[in-house]
């Protein structure tokens, strides 16, 4: 019996200000798959992430992630799921090492494992005790993609995770999908960068008017060579 | 439980303590009310002196407005509500730790400003245990109050104009019993103060209750 997939989704529908962002999306994705989800601006891509977060209400269809069924109970998929969305999730005025260690212990992790994902992230040490305010863009992303990784997330959905990062972010942000897929996440992301992100994803998935308009398997990723630079 | 909530109310003592919006906003604007106050009535001493109590709490009530804002208004930047919401936190842990932080907030405003109140309203302050009970309870229900609708202000447009018309109102009670027990406290209305003080201990019990209760739903998006 084939096992039950990370993320199945039939006819889902979620609504954002009553207009459906998702209108009937048909998915599903294996434990340890990467898939890319594109689209134009306004395709339902920021909704699909947030939805299979169990941020938004599944309001028809089938939806379900790690075996939670969101229309009922999507609260219990939470603490599973890792979120990168456009915003960082860090207080401004708390330092880097605070942000990281209230959110890990928030989430059930240790001060080490905050302590270890800025380091995985390359956040020098001297910026530990500098305010997140005071951080560039680039550098907000890395603590709050950190933060994240400190929670070990069974199932990670970034939403255009290389947006703000430098060459070498973008190069890590590569590397740690492939590392997370390769211990057995799953990952789903948003992206722009096609060209790259069409390295890193072993499925394409489409959005068009908050319906998968395609879906080609064994697209470009499962890039070897990536994963063995890691 | 009580971990988390300790969780959360030493982050939120934390962003006050960098911000200093509650030492450099609203405790002067406290201060700068019992200094009007004292303006407007002091042509008639006696006035100002029946009214103590209630002028006192009427200004706790407005400052416990800006702390609340305050307290909720980091948890709106930046995608922050999101991240408390997919944090194993559980809801009602979020709102005690909030309360608590809104409680050690309060008390800190309330110390400093009845010795304010003392020395320009020319008030002894005695009856310290009916007193020191008041302003616990008192404090207890306003912070309770405050949090529920903290949250929902985040959901609406206006928060910062709609959270007063939204809380003033249900803290009416709690303006009252404060009112009147701290008469008699401070010898300025004869009778128990006592009763008072346990109808302040009856509202903040609901008020937290409801609170850690609706925090959830609250939470989410409506």
């Amino acid at each position: 019996m084939a096992p039950a997939p990370v993320v199945h989704l039939r006819g889902a529908v979620a609504l954002v200000d009553r207009f459906p962002a998702l209108a009937g999306v048909d998915l599903d994705v294996g434990a340890g798959e990467v898939v890319l989800v594109r689209g134009a601006n306004g395709a339902g891509k920021t909704t699909l992430l947030r939805t299979c977060a169990g941020l938004l209400p599944v309001t028809a269809g089938d939806a379900t992630v790690l075996g939670v069924d969101l229309a009922r109970t999507p609260a219990a998929v939470r603490r599973r799921v890792g979120l990168l969305g456009h915003a960082t999730f860090l207080y401004a005025d708390l330092t880097v090492s605070e942000n990281v260690r209230f959110w890990a212990r928030a989430s059930g992790a240790t001060q080490e494992d905050g302590r270890a994902a800025l380091d995985r992230l390359g956040v020098p040490s001297r910026l530990h005790h500098l305010a997140v305010r005071s951080l560039s863009t680039g550098q907000r992303r890395r603590v709050s993609f950190a933060t994240m990784v400190a929670r070990r997330p069974e199932l990670w959905l970034l939403d255009e995770p290389h947006a703000g990062l430098d060459a070498e972010g973008r190069d890590l942000v590569d590397g740690l999908v492939a590392e997370a897929a390769g211990s057995g996440a799953t990952v789903l992301f948003a992206s722009h960068e096609l060209d790259r992100a069409e390295r890193v994803a072993h499925r394409i998935v489409t959005l068009a008017g908050g319906v998968v308009q395609s879906d080609e398997r064994d697209a470009g990723g499962r890039d070897a060579g990536l994963r063995s630079d890691w | 439980m009580i971990r988390d909530a300790a969780l959360v109310a030493s982050k939120d003592l934390r962003l006050e303590w960098r911000g200093r919006v509650g030492l450099g906003q609203v405790l002067p604007f406290a201060l700068l009310c019992v200094l009007l106050f004292a303006f407007a009535l002091d042509p008639d001493r006696g006035v100002l002196q029946r009214a103590t109590s209630g002028l006192f709490w009427m200004i706790v009530l407005f400052a416990a407005v800006l702390v609340v804002q305050r307290s909720f208004s980091v948890e709106g930047e930046d995608g922050v509500l999101d991240a408390l919401r997919l944090s194993g936190l559980a809801p009602a842990s979020v709102y005690l730790g909030k309360v608590a932080a809104i409680v050690v907030q309060l008390l800190a405003l309330e110390a400093l400003l009845l010795v304010a109140v003392a020395v320009l309203y020319d008030t002894t302050l005695r009856g310290w245990g009916l007193l020191l009970g008041t302003v616990l309870l008192a404090t207890l229900g306003i912070a309770g109050a405050g949090a529920t609708y903290g949250v929902v202000g985040l959901r609406l447009q206006g928060a910062e104009t709609l959270l007063p018309l939204l809380l003033l109102p249900l803290l009416a009670p709690v303006l009252i019993g404060a009112t009147r027990a701290g008469d008699v406290a401070l010898g300025r209305s004869a009778g128990p103060g006592w009763p008072w003080a346990a109808m302040l201990g009856i509202f903040a019990v609901v008020y937290v209750s409801l609170g850690a209760i609706l925090f959830r739903p609250l939470m989410e998006d409506l």
